[in-house]
């Protein structure tokens, strides 16, 4: 089901775009609709960022994804592009599970 | 599909079991912003002598149509050469490299036998905080990533894998309707 999930969703989102463009902008510019979307973002990636560092199935768990958790927020902190912090972070858990400090 | 954010959610839901229906409805919840985007483009891409735009046009802006376009082409006055030219050399640009990279990544991972000796699987969380980073500007947006986090946490081991991200969106369904109320 991976192959038919990755069309569905790129066909759906690039339709989402297009619709932007051709829908009447009436359909599309009420007041809750707009602040809809600038909060759907930020709930769903925080979830992402919850369930990726701390699930593993449909159980919790701490190990070493929270300490590159941690660094990548310290690199965000300090600025870092989105590729450092991305690379911050993998590089802190290699090491940790390369040393066996965490698994 | 070229939505970043739409892009790493679908493959994040589906590796860590989840449903193809919930990893497409995640990725089309994040790109539903990009609607929105479109409609705000509108005057900015505007032809300047009122000509209608050609429709293999409106059919390749759609497809470049995403946060780092949008913010290039909103910088310059509407109907402007400018806003235009902005907006599609980002678009373009970053559509040739991101998928470059895309590329990269799928024959890469190929070869790896264990991603997580890499610490791969923390390289995920840290890509979709530095996606949420700049969207925290005020309390009230970190008081929701803060609730989202915590309401989909506690609903890992009662639902399916990829359902918890689901539930966030009500999050921000409620979220929407209380700060309404106040207002």
């Amino acid at each position: 089901m991976i192959w038919p999930a990755v069309i569905a969703g790129s066909i759906g989102c690039y339709l989402l775009k297009l619709a932007g463009y051709v829908i009447p902008e009436r359909f599309l510019e009420g007041e809750r609709l707009r602040r809809l979307t600038a909060l759907l973002p930020i709930a769903l990636l925080a979830a992402l960022v919850a369930v990726q560092t701390f699930s593993v199935g449909t159980t919790l768990q701490i190990d070493a994804r929270l300490a590159g958790l941690a660094a990548a927020i310290i690199a965000l902190l300090l600025r870092a592009p989105f590729l450092v912090v991305v690379l911050v972070a993998a590089i802190t858990a290699a090491v940790l599970r390369a040393t066996g400090l965490a698994g | 599909m070229f939505t970043g954010a739409s892009q790493f959610a679908l493959v994040g839901v589906l590796g860590a079991g989840g449903g193809a229906l919930a990893a497409v409805l995640t990725a089309l919840l994040l790109g539903a912003r990009n609607s929105l985007y479109a409609v705000s483009l509108r005057p900015f891409l505007r032809d300047p002598h009122g000509r209608s735009t050609p429709w293999w046009r409106v059919l390749g802006r759609a497809q470049i149509t995403i946060d780092e376009s949008t913010a290039m082409a909103i910088r310059y006055p509407e109907g402007t050469r400018q806003a235009r030219h902005a907006f599609w050399t980002t678009g373009v640009a970053i559509f040739v490299l991101w998928n470059l990279g895309t590329l990269v990544g799928a024959l890469g991972a190929a070869a790896l036998d264990d991603p997580r000796t890499l610490g791969l699987d923390a390289a995920v969380p840290a890509g979709f905080i530095a996606l949420l980073w700049p969207r925290l500007r005020d309390r009230s947006a970190v008081a929701l990533a803060l609730v989202s986090a915590a309401v989909a946490l506690a609903l890992v081991p009662v639902l399916r894998p990829g359902l918890p991200v689901l539930a966030a969106a009500l999050v921000a369904v409620a979220a929407e309707r209380l700060t309404r109320r106040r207002t």
